[in-house]
């Protein structure tokens, strides 16, 4: 069943005309160890138990599909539903591909670990997951990152993860994964790098679906125990894509399950201040980041600047997987702005008593956007990919509250004095 | 191939050729030109021009800055092609392009090189274009006469080496360690006899870069390598000792041929 799933998903790293390794020389012999690694334990069972036993005992699987009872009636439409991966352990789905990752460095040999992160989530994770096994951290960050997330910078540090500050190109997600690629060609010998996104060379787009995929597996369980019946949608937020994979890939071969993932849209489209690939329709096929896929560039190829309210959203390219998926129409792409996601989230959190990511919250607004062409017994799944405590500094600003502001004031002076 | 008789004749009258790297537009054409004259006084063999991509993984930190510096400028690929065709045109030696496989993807591969052919450039190297990826690259290069340089590693096993060097044309660029541009290579034996066999088991031309810091390096490849391949360290020089400091670097480099 496991490797059924690559089947359907690709051929030789390759997904239609996206995909492969686009490495320099001196890390293809890493990216074929890896992926010989990754194959023999997509035919291994007992890894998959060891991995999932681990998801159960330490990160709090399996999460709950909760009903959203407040949004439902306030909307009068379909049903929907809530996948709670902001209860896993760290706050989100990214610890799900993390912890894989770690038992698969156990099994390489490898001692060191590196990551990068844009919202700081898996880049926590990956902390998590290092302190938890014993191996050393270094986790990239785009040094405007590190500052709009800098709650998560101090957790990594506090769980002994070495943080650096990426402030080549853009100083966001890409330039950290640039940064983190240089590291791995240079440490491949004893170091793994976990990439924590659906991109990259092969085997990162399938790997970390297949370590995202237990969202989907528990999901498809679960609605059809509540339901009797598989979802008519599921919205998903699209940055890299594993949380949009990871709650897509179960439902791939069930054609009447309609897959919505919604990209940022920042300022908007005309803005041009957005990292919207697919929905906007402004990204060129091209090779970047070690892989082929649908990157935002201008006309020489050179990768563009791009702009969201969160962070991990803010990424120039996007899952060759998804890309695929959106080009033969299995998988809809939207976007919901930066404005439509403050209203989204105001909504949210009074109608459910949740905080969700601001990432996972354009997934909501997503589904807001949508709802009135949908019915009362149409049921909808959005994947809730994780929570939103790590926003407060974005939120507190954007709702511009101002007794947040004096706080951070005061707290502020406080320091300074 | 034109290149590849070249640097054949250029061998019989040096133990061994030097390449020098410029990325083009840092800090401004004006001082890239001047640079290249530089080369050419100093009896440099090979230039390679590097066209600046805004993701340069292959690149460390010296060279990242600089890529990312001209894009900031606004030089566009078109800027950097015509200087590289009135170089090409002004001084008698091999250029050859270096730069990212998303520049020649997005200009049209086949349209890249017909491009280079054109203004005189002698073959191109694309660090990002492993074999198994990019062979459409190489074989038309190939059937164009210009040269693809592919990119071998002490970590190519047997197989991939002859696999590199039956894709690439004009020489192998030989990668002799771990690693980005930039900082230092020792050359011990292990990376030597690295050497040693990769020039035996596929019987090409060796140019060997990456972290070469100066005469001493390029003395100690003698013997091994075809070609010693200067980059970040021009850029080094250039910044702290300005053009009579390359000058005088280039100079005790031409030396070492020279030396018994
Ligand atoms: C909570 C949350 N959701 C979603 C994402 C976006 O990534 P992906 O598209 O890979 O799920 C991130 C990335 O940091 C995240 O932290």
């Amino acid at each position: 069943m496991k490797n059924e799933m690559i089947n359907y998903l690709g051929q030789n790293g390759y997904f239609g005309a996206y995909g492969g390794r686009y490495v320099p020389e001196i890390l293809i012999p890493a990216v074929d160890e890896l992926n010989q690694a990754f194959q023999e334990i997509l035919r291994d069972e007992d890894f998959y138990k060891q991995y999932y036993n681990l998801l159960m005992d330490f990160s709090g699987r399996p999460t709950p599909l909760t009903y959203a009872a407040g949004l439902s009636a306030y909307f009068g439409k379909a049903k929907i539903f809530i996948k709670r991966e902001d209860l896993n352990h760290s706050g989100a789905h990214k610890i799900n591909n993390v912890l894989g990752q770690g038992l698969l460095m156990k099994k390489l040999g490898k001692t060191r670990v590196i990551a990068e992160t844009g919202a700081g989530q898996h880049g926590v994770a990956t902390a998590i997951m290092a302190a938890k096994m014993g191996f050393q951290a270094t986790i990239y960050m785009g040094a405007e990152d590190a500052e709009r997330q800098y709650a998560n910078v101090f957790w990594m540090k506090q769980l002994g993860a070495e943080v650096v500050p990426v402030t080549t190109g853009t100083a966001t997600l890409k330039d950290a994964i640039n940064e983190a690629l240089r590291d791995w060609a240079g440490n491949f010998d004893n170091t793994h790098y976990a990439l924590g996104t659906a991109c990259g060379p092969r085997p990162f787009p399938e790997m970390v679906t297949f370590f995202q995929s237990v969202i989907s597996k528990e999901m498809k369980k679960q609605i059809n125990d509540i339901c009797g019946k598989n979802p008519d949608r599921i919205y998903a937020c699209l940055g890299g894509g594993s949380n949009a994979m990871g709650a897509f890939v179960e439902f791939l071969q069930e054609p009447g399950v309609e897959l919505v993932a919604v990209e940022a849209g920042g300022k908007g489209e005309a803005s041009g201040k957005h990292a919207s690939r697919i929905a906007y329709a402004k990204a060129k096929t091209g090779v970047s980041q070690g892989y082929k896929t649908l990157f935002l560039q201008d006309d020489d190829g050179q990768m563009l600047d791009t702009w969201s309210i969160s962070a991990g959203l803010d990424y120039v390219g996007v899952s060759p997987i998804l890309a695929h998926l959106a080009e033969t129409k299995r998988v809809r792409v939207l976007a919901a702005t930066d404005a439509e996601v403050i209203e989204a989230f105001k909504l949210i959190i009074s109608k459910e008593g949740l905080i969700p990511a601001l990432e996972s919250t354009h997934a909501f607004a997503g589904i807001f956007k949508e709802i009135a062409d949908t019915k009362p017994e149409d049921v909808i799944v959005v994947n809730m990919s994780g929570r939103g405590d790590k926003d407060i500094f974005n939120i507190g600003e954007a709702l511009q509250d101002q007794g947040w502001k004096t706080f951070v004031t005061e707290r502020g002076k406080a320091y300074a004095d | 191939m034109q290149i590849e008789k070249q640097i054949e004749a250029m061998r019989r009258e040096k133990k061994i050729l030097l390449m020098t790297h410029q990325i083009i537009g840092y800090p401004d054409f004006a001082a890239n030109e001047k640079a290249i004259e530089c080369f050419y006084n100093n009896g440099v063999d090979l230039i390679e021009l590097q066209i600046p991509f805004s993701d340069p993984i292959a690149d460390g930190p010296v060279f990242t800055k600089s890529n990312q510096a001209v894009l900031e400028k606004g030089i566009k690929v078109s800027d950097c092609l015509k200087f590289i065709e009135r170089m090409a045109r002004k001084y008698p030696i091999p250029f050859l392009v270096m730069t990212y496989y998303n520049i020649l993807y997005q200009y049209g591969v086949e349209a890249f090189i017909d491009r280079c052919k054109e203004i005189g450039v002698q073959g191109t190297i694309v660090p990002d274009a492993p074999l198994d990826e990019a062979r459409a690259y190489y074989d038309y290069s190939r059937q164009q006469g210009l040269a693809a340089v592919s990119i071998a590693t002490p970590y190519s096993d047997p197989k991939r080496l002859q696999e590199i060097a039956d894709i690439g044309s004009g020489f192998i660029y030989y990668v002799p360690r771990k690693g980005v541009t930039g900082s230092k290579t020792t050359f011990d034996s292990e990376i030597l006899d690295g050497i040693q066999k990769a020039k035996k088991e596929t019987g090409k031309t060796i140019a060997v870069g990456f972290g070469i810091q100066g005469p001493g390096d390029v003395a100690h490849l003698i013997g091994t390598a075809d070609i010693a391949i200067i980059g970040s360290k021009i850029q080094l020089v250039l910044e702290t000792e300005g053009l009579s400091g390359l000058d005088q670097f280039l100079g005790d480099i031409a030396r070492v041929n020279k030396e018994e």
